[in-house]
This record gives C-alpha cells, sequence and structure tokens, in this order.
C-alpha cells in the first residue's frame, strides 16, 4: 500500500508541474525513471511507442503504462488518478472565473517563460531517446566517444535519416510510421 | 444520473476512438460535444482547450473536467474527467500486460529497435513544432537552452525547471511593462 502512495504521490507532482499538453510528462518520467525501481529509462521509448499506438491522450497512455510497470492493475490506476487529480481540482477552482484565468497577463507572462522551457526539457529528453535508438549505450553518459563508431548502429542510423526525410514530406499518422519501424525493425534484426 | 453516465460516456468514446490527443481530438470534440449533446457551442469548446492549455495537466482531459462541471457542477467534472481516462486505462492496461509476457521474445526486441528510431523521429518532429511556437524572441531562446542543458548535464528536476521558467517569464514580462512609456 506504501508503495501505491508512493506512486499516486509521484504522479500527482507530474500532474501538477507537467503543462504544454502530449509530452510533457517525458522529462518527469525519466526523473522517476533514475530516482525509483518502477522501469528504466531504456523502457520510456517502448512506453511512448504503445502509448502513440492506442487510442486516448499520450499523458495518460504513458502514466497508465509507467504504474503498470509498478504494480500491475492498480498502479496503472493510482498514477492515472493522480495524474489528473491537480488539474481536476485546479479547474474547480478557476472555473468561476475562466474568462478572467484566461486574459489574465500574468497567466500570459508565466506561459511566455515556461513553454520555451518545456520546449527544451522534452528536447532534452527525446535526445536521450535518440541516444539510446541509434548507439549500443544505455545512455548518453555511458557513451565512449573515443570509439563512437564502434558503438553505433548503422542500420538504425539509415533508418532515422529515411524516416525524417519521410516524416517531413508525407504527414501521415504516428502510428503508421510507429508500424512501419516496427516491421522494418523485425526485417532487418535491429 | 442520467446525465452523469452520459457525460461518461460521451468522453469514453472521445478518448477511446482517438489517437494522440491535443487538438487531434478537436474534431471528434466537436461532433459530440457540439453537435450531438450540444452541450456548449463550437466557440466555447475553442475556449475551454485554449485554458485547458493554461493549466497543468493534459489538455483533453481538462477540457472534458470544464465541460463536465459546466454541465453538472462537481459531480459532473468528476464523471467526464473519469469518463476522459477510462479507454485509455482498459487499453494501456491490456497492451502492457500482453507485452510484458512476450517482452523476451526476439522478433518482439527486433520490433521495437525499430519503433524507439520512430520515437526519437517524433519527439524531434514535436520538439521543432513547440520551437516554432513557444520561441518568439532572443529570451525564449535563452530559457530553452538552459532548460536542455540543465535537464542533461545537470540533472534538475523538471519541477524546478518549470518553477524557475514561470517565475522568469513574469519578472521578464513585467521589466519590459516597466520600460516602456
Amino acid at each position: 500500500m506504501m508503495e501505491l502512495l508512493v506512486l499516486f504521490y509521484e504522479f500527482l507532482k507530474i500532474g501538477l508541474f507537467s503543462v504544454g499538453g502530449g509530452l510533457a510528462t517525458l522529462p518527469f518520467l525519466y526523473r522517476l525513471a533514475e530516482k525509483y525501481p518502477w522501469f528504466s529509462p531504456e523502457q520510456i521509448p517502448d512506453m511512448i511507442a504503445v502509448s502513440e499506438s492506442t487510442p486516448g491522450p499520450l499523458g495518460v497512455n504513458m502514466a497508465t503504462y509507467a504504474g503498470f510497470q509498478h504494480s500491475g492493475v492498480m498502479g496503472s490506476i493510482f498514477a492515472t488518478v493522480g495524474l489528473v487529480l491537480p488539474s481536476l481540482v485546479i479547474i474547480l477552482v478557476i472555473s468561476g472565473f475562466l474568462e478572467k484565468f484566461r486574459s489574465n497577463k500574468y497567466v500570459e507572462y508565466t506561459f511566455y517563460g515556461l513553454r520555451p522551457a518545456v520546449t527544451g526539457l522534452i528536447g532534452a529528453a527525446g535526445f536521450g531517446v535518440l541516444i539510446g535508438a541509434l548507439f549500443h549505450s544505455a545512455s548518453f553518459r555511458e557513451l565512449e566517444f573515443a570509439a563512437l563508431g564502434s558503438q553505433i548502429g548503422w542500420k538504425e542510423l539509415i533508418l532515422f535519416v529515411v524516416l525524417c526525410v519521410a516524416t517531413s514530406r508525407w504527414k501521415k499518422h504516428p502510428v503508421f510510421y510507429i508500424a512501419l519501424s516496427g516491421a522494418i525493425g523485425i526485417l532487418f534484426a535491429f | 444520473m442520467k446525465e452523469l453516465w452520459i457525460l461518461f460516456s460521451t468522453f469514453c468514446k472521445i478518448g477511446g476512438f482517438t489517437f494522440g490527443g491535443g487538438y487531434a481530438m478537436l474534431p471528434m470534440l466537436q461532433k459530440e460535444v457540439v453537435e450531438k449533446q450540444k452541450w456548449a457551442t463550437e466557440d466555447e469548446v475553442l475556449d475551454y482547450f485554449a485554458i485547458g492549455q493554461c493549466t497543468p495537466g493534459i489538455i483533453f482531459v481538462n477540457t472534458a473536467t470544464f465541460i463536465g462541471y459546466k454541465q453538472k457542477g462537481i459531480a459532473g467534472a468528476v464523471a467526464a474527467t473519469l469518463g476522459s481516462i477510462f479507454p485509455s486505462l482498459i487499453i494501456v492496461m491490456v497492451i502492457a500486460a500482453a507485452l510484458q509476457n512476450f517482452a523476451e521474445l526476439a522478433v518482439v526486441q527486433h520490433a521495437f529497435g525499430g519503433i524507439r528510431v520512430a520515437v526519437s523521429v517524433l519527439i524531434f518532429h514535436a520538439v521543432i513544432g513547440m520551437w516554432k511556437k513557444s520561441v518568439v524572441d532572443t529570451v525564449c531562446i535563452l530559457i530553452a537552452a538552459a532548460a536542455f542543458l540543465l535537464s542533461l548535464w545537470v540533472r534538475l528536476s523538471p519541477i524546478w525547471i518549470v518553477l524557475a521558467a514561470g517565475i522568469l517569464g513574469i519578472a521578464v514580462s513585467v521589466g519590459r511593462e516597466g520600460k516602456k512609456p
């Protein structure tokens, strides 16, 4: 039970501080992976893939998945409810003066600083995902720069370049690229 | 009670049939909430969405909370919020359970080897999109760069970075206000 309450509390914090939608919870998940033995940083890209390929908002899906890694069904429920509880309370509080809140200049000022920071945070998390995907190394810190050539996955690098070109040219749904890459991964034994 | 059930089931339906969250959910919200249930006008839904982005948490869930509250007060807010997360809970739990059993298989590992590359490309695109929308001047570039480096090298908790950036945003904007005649 104690374990579940810790999980709940951690996701409560994520719900309170993740602003900006979509991948905003990603940097927090990496922090959790470093702090607790619930799941490893290497599992996070797989969580993103599953969350992108299943219906529902990305943040909720990732919380459910992370909670499941922690302790199965109960973990999923505690993590997800923890994630949405802060915003539920905040919205109930501000619902009386919604319009004032929205046009409040201090809210606007806060977001002027927040949005670039969230961009930087997700960028850093994405960088970690990229290193994990392209190199045979657990993390950025474990990379040996002298032996970079032997650590790089050439097949992965080629797929990365192909996908970069493809995604900027054809606006297909993310699920399409995830499924395609999964098939390529099986075909060429990544 | 029936109204609460309709709130719950409507947001279940939207959550269960749209992929990706965020703006991907707008068309479905408009169809179900505006046209079918007539809980809000199209403009109101867009407003809720805008406010949902300015409050912490998941935008779609926040929008559901707003609409639920407007219809049936606190009970409505809770029903709509639970509805919006219910399909995700069930579907992702089933998949996570299945993957746990098959994670050891070579086929699954090869597949995820490829999928990780796709995920990094998708994040890359998301970051570029966010950069275009949110980084409007030099101060923003500095904040984004500082957040990136502090998170990657110093491993500062995102909570502190988010708090500091919000305070900085207010300080810089108020400072600018003071300069204007």
